[in-house]
């Protein structure tokens, strides 16, 4: 017996020299010459603008992409304690309060955050987050197949419901997908909730909605109307995207067409705002800083359009024509305080969940 | 003993306990009330219902079609009986997610199917439980074919001589002899099938969540940690049970039986009956376990020039920070590292049980060894977040992290594997060597070691096959710059785009290749009574 407790002990002790060994190699925790980024998966810059950040600043930026936009959060806040990386960009204004009442951010204030648009300013008591970028979250339609089929695209949240649209609309899981939610959201704020948005989703399920688990496959399997979508035989004209998705499908087509050939249906927008902020237990909160700084720098955010196709919310800051030109933005979108959200969100995921999934 | 035990107490029980305390205990107060809410909302009443129905549907499905080949495999002697046994098992072994994709690439969207005769089965149930048949066929074919192979066939050629007709002589001779093997097999699989992750998640869709994929969803999408703690609890229930009757079935199995020689009891097929089972069996084989592996193969093949497997050692595609073709070697890393761990742990744990004089206590440990095989991978991934955050305990940065999880699947593989061949091991050899003044470590290196040798690389071997392929607990706690094999296919098949789809096809058909060379190894080392797998 005191051999095997010897040999338990002694394991133990191996392990902690393991884990101390482990931390030693471990990145970003005590290396203050690297900035590590946690992301979602749709993270994207020129090379060039990070190469200027790093020489400015003297910072190698590291980048950690983790999942959907839910599940980098959520990852975040489990291990907030002891994080990945020193900032996290891509919570929006639809996690924003599971984000902050998880005290997942330390507060900062950004160097030229009195440029960004008041209204993008939710947290602007405590700057725990600085707002990036934000967009729209609308129903597009396949421009040809309503030419073909000689029928108007809808225009409207209760359009969708209509017995001429029935089979053709595909949407996002809203439990796992950032636009699902948004657009969840979106019918919130216009139906209202206790009973309203509830019959609204009954309608269209009964009208053949169809739902996948993410935008990737919403958007480029079987939505009819992108070029991955008619590639991968996609036969659905109606998919929940972006508004900046048309002015996407022309400055990456591989023949640039006079127009897109999608079209955003404008009555059905949610207004996504996006934010970034410094990690709680940073291993490197200078570097962090400074990468705040230059997330709302005139620079980057003159980049950010063609990158990540979002809008900028730094006022004077320059949007490129071709993204105006083939996707003007959303007129009147629908918007919800982060309060609201925060009060319903989870139990609205969940009856949605049981009302179209089950 | 006391090494198994405290490594399952600090790595099993307690993440697993920690994580359902956070969940359950809310400002130091037990929620209890909490199960009985969940247990009655409709759509977890939904998932529950699903799980069981698909896992009872998969396990009939899977004994109607694999039972005629266990036969096969124990009776009947063909050319390439061997190599057959080895491609029957590899599905077995791979990870889920290769599976997963295997099949989407047959009856997914543009898949095999799809192209010859525009026939979709994803998001459909068939597409499961094909996927379910296809995993758990080895499980079937090598528990009752071992044992029907070693049934004596003089037994039921007597019965017949005294009259009884060939369905008498198999109701009254053969079925009560397999009737062990057969309920020990279906509840392997049940078990196996109740806990699906990787096949549902990919498979299946929004719309259908087994337990565990709903434990999945509920943890990292939902984040609704109170129901994640509920579920996990359910699922603990039903596995206990399962492997308590599991248990109880290995007992009546090992005593009942007197056995002979495998190779003696199979014989040329005989007669147009017997071709055409041979036929129809090896119909199936190619049909629902070759075909999916081939289309992944050639799927990967299908970019000019090896283009998906030359895009693997590019780290500019962006969807990791490495190039992919090094997940290979993490995952090398870490499945030999597991490997380690694994045979030490089982090996120590099958020491103790296989002793004739265990205690009740001991022994009751049999069964609590099976449980990381049945629990929330997902939870186990989670609690180690959570349960190892503080020193001397602090693992999360560590690497070793990893291993730990993929040893706690591999155990169990060990233990199972090398407790029949440490119980046949006669204590009168240890005694006589004790007595003539062998020290204890002296006594294991002369007597046991050499018997059990074998018995100790088939174990490592699936120990190290599982390792490879464990995929529910890896996807929590793997760092995104350093994922493995399994994770990183599953990473790829969630981006769009043919690039990242070769790649993930490419990636697949390395790892499945490191599993079969890892299995037919086996197959060559196998003695005829490692265990039951």
């Amino acid at each position: 017996m005191h051999i095997k407790t010897f040999v338990a002990v002694a394991v133990g002790l191996g392990l902690v020299t393991l884990s101390a060994c482990g931390s030693t190699d471990a990145k970003g925790s005590a290396d203050t010459r690297t900035v590590t980024l946690v992301s979602h998966n749709s993270w994207s810059v020129s090379k060039s603008v990070i190469k200027d950040f790093e020489k400015q600043s003297g910072y190698k930026v590291r980048v950690l992409e983790d999942g959907d936009a839910g599940q980098a959060v959520n990852k975040a806040i489990l291990t907030k304690d002891n994080p990945q990386g020193d900032v996290l960009f891509g919570v929006d204004n639809t996690l924003l309060s599971r984000a902050l009442d998880n005290g997942l951010f330390q507060p900062y204030e950004a160097k030229g955050l009195d440029k960004v648009g008041a209204q993008y300013q939710l947290d602007k008591d405590e700057h725990r987050v600085t707002p990036v970028d934000y967009g729209d979250i609308c129903v597009n339609y396949d421009k040809a197949y309503f030419a073909r089929h000689k029928l108007a695209p809808p225009q409207s949240f209760a359009d969708l419901a209509k017995p001429a649209y029935k089979d053709l609309l595909v949407t996002e899981n809203a439990a796992t997908s950032s636009p699902g939610l948004g657009f969840l959201l979106g019918s919130a704020a216009q139906f209202g909730d206790g009973g309203g948005w509830q019959d609204y989703w009954k309608k269209l399920k009964a009208n053949g909605v169809k739902v996948v688990d993410s935008w990737d496959q919403a958007y480029r399997q079987e939505f009819s109307g992108s070029s991955e979508g008619k590639k991968a035989g996609g036969d659905r004209p109606l998919v929940v995207s972006y508004a900046s998705s048309p002015p996407a499908e022309v400055i990456y087509a591989e023949k640039r067409p006079a127009a897109a050939p999608t079209g955003v249906a404008t009555g059905t927008c949610f207004r996504q705002i996006e934010f970034a902020g410094l990690l709680g237990n940073a291993g490197n909160t200078k570097g962090g800083k400074a990468f705040l700084d230059f997330l709302v720098s005139r620079q980057f955010q003159e980049d950010m359009p063609l990158n990540m196709f979002v809008y900028p919310v730094v006022q004077g800051a320059k949007v490129p024509a071709d993204f105006t030109k083939y996707g003007p933005a959303a007129e009147h979108p629908e918007n919800m305080a982060p309060a609201e959200i925060a009060d319903h969100r989870d139990q609205w995921v969940k009856s949605w969940t049981s009302l179209v999934l089950k | 003993m006391a090494l198994p035990v405290a490594f399952f107490a600090l790595f099993f029980a307690w993440p697993v306990a920690a994580i359902v305390t956070r969940g359950l205990k809310v400002d130091g107060v037990w929620r209890l009330g909490r199960i009985l809410d969940v247990v009655t909302q409709p759509d977890i009443r939904h998932v529950l219902w699903f799980t069981t129905w698909q896992a009872l549907a998969s396990t009939a499905l899977t004994l109607l079609l694999a039972l005629p080949a266990a036969y096969v495999f124990a009776r009947l002697d063909f050319p390439g009986r061997q190599l057959l046994r080895a491609v029957v098992t590899v599905p077995f072994v791979l990870p889920t997610v290769v599976a997963g994709s295997a099949f989407l690439a047959l009856v997914g969207h543009n898949g095999l199917l799809d192209e010859l005769w525009g026939v979709r089965l994803d998001t459909t149930v068939w597409a499961i439980l094909l996927a379910h048949v296809f995993f758990n066929y080895a499980v079937v074919v090598r528990t009752v074919g071992g044992l029907w192979s070693q049934l004596d066939p003089r037994q039921v050629e007597a019965a017949r001589m005294l009259g009884a007709s060939p369905s008498a002589a198999w109701r009254k001779v053969t079925l009560p002899a397999l009737a062990p093997a057969v309920a020990a097999a279906a509840l392997m699989v049940f078990l196996f099938t109740f806990t699906s992750f990787g096949v549902v998640q990919i498979l299946g869709g929004p719309t259908f969540s087994t337990l565990e994929v709903e434990i999945y969803r509920q943890t990292t999408d939902v984040f609704d940690l109170s129901t994640a703690a509920v579920l996990t609890l359910l699922q603990f229930a039903a596995v206990g049970a399962i492997l308590a009757v599991h248990a109880w079935t290995v007992r009546r199995r090992e005593t009942a039986l007197r056995l002979v020689d495998p190779n003696t009891t199979a014989r040329r097929p005989r007669g147009a009956g017997q071709w055409a089972l041979l036929a129809g069996v090896l119909g199936t084989v190619a049909l629902l376990l070759v075909l999916p592996l081939a289309v992944l193969v050639r799927r990967s093949f299908e970019s000019p020039g090896l283009g998906s497997y030359r895009a693997l050692t590019d780290a500019d595609g962006g969807t990791f920070l490495v190039a992919p073709v090094t997940a290979v070697w993490t995952s090398l890393q870490y499945a030999v590292a597991a490997t380690a761990i694994a045979v030490v742990i089982g090996g120590l744990a099958a020491a103790a049980l296989a002793r004739r004089d265990a205690g009740r206590l001991v022994r009751s440990f049999d069964a609590l060894l099976m449980l990381p095989l049945g629990v929330s991978a997902v939870t186990v991934g989670f609690g180690f977040l959570i349960a190892l955050d503080e020193p001397p305990l602090d693992l999360r940065q560590s690497w070793i992290l990893v291993p730990l999880a993929q040893a706690l699947v591999g155990a169990p593989f060990v233990v199972r594997t090398m407790l029949p061949v440490l119980r046949a091991v006669d204590a009168r050899l240890r005694e006589a060597a004790a007595v003539l003044g062998a020290s204890p470590w002296r006594v294991w290196r002369e007597v046991d070691l050499p018997m059990v040798r074998r018995a100790l690389l088939v174990a490592a071997g699936f120990a190290f096959a599982v390792s490879l392929g464990e995929f529910g607990a890896t996807v929590f706690i793997a760092r995104p710059d350093n994922p493995t094999l399994p994770v990183a296919v599953a990473r790829l098949l969630s981006r769009p785009g043919e690039v990242n789809y070769g790649q993930a096809m490419a990636l697949s058909t390395i790892l499945m290749v490191v599993c079969a060379a890892a299995l037919l190894v086996l197959e060559r080392l196998r003695t005829d009574r490692t265990g039951e797998f």
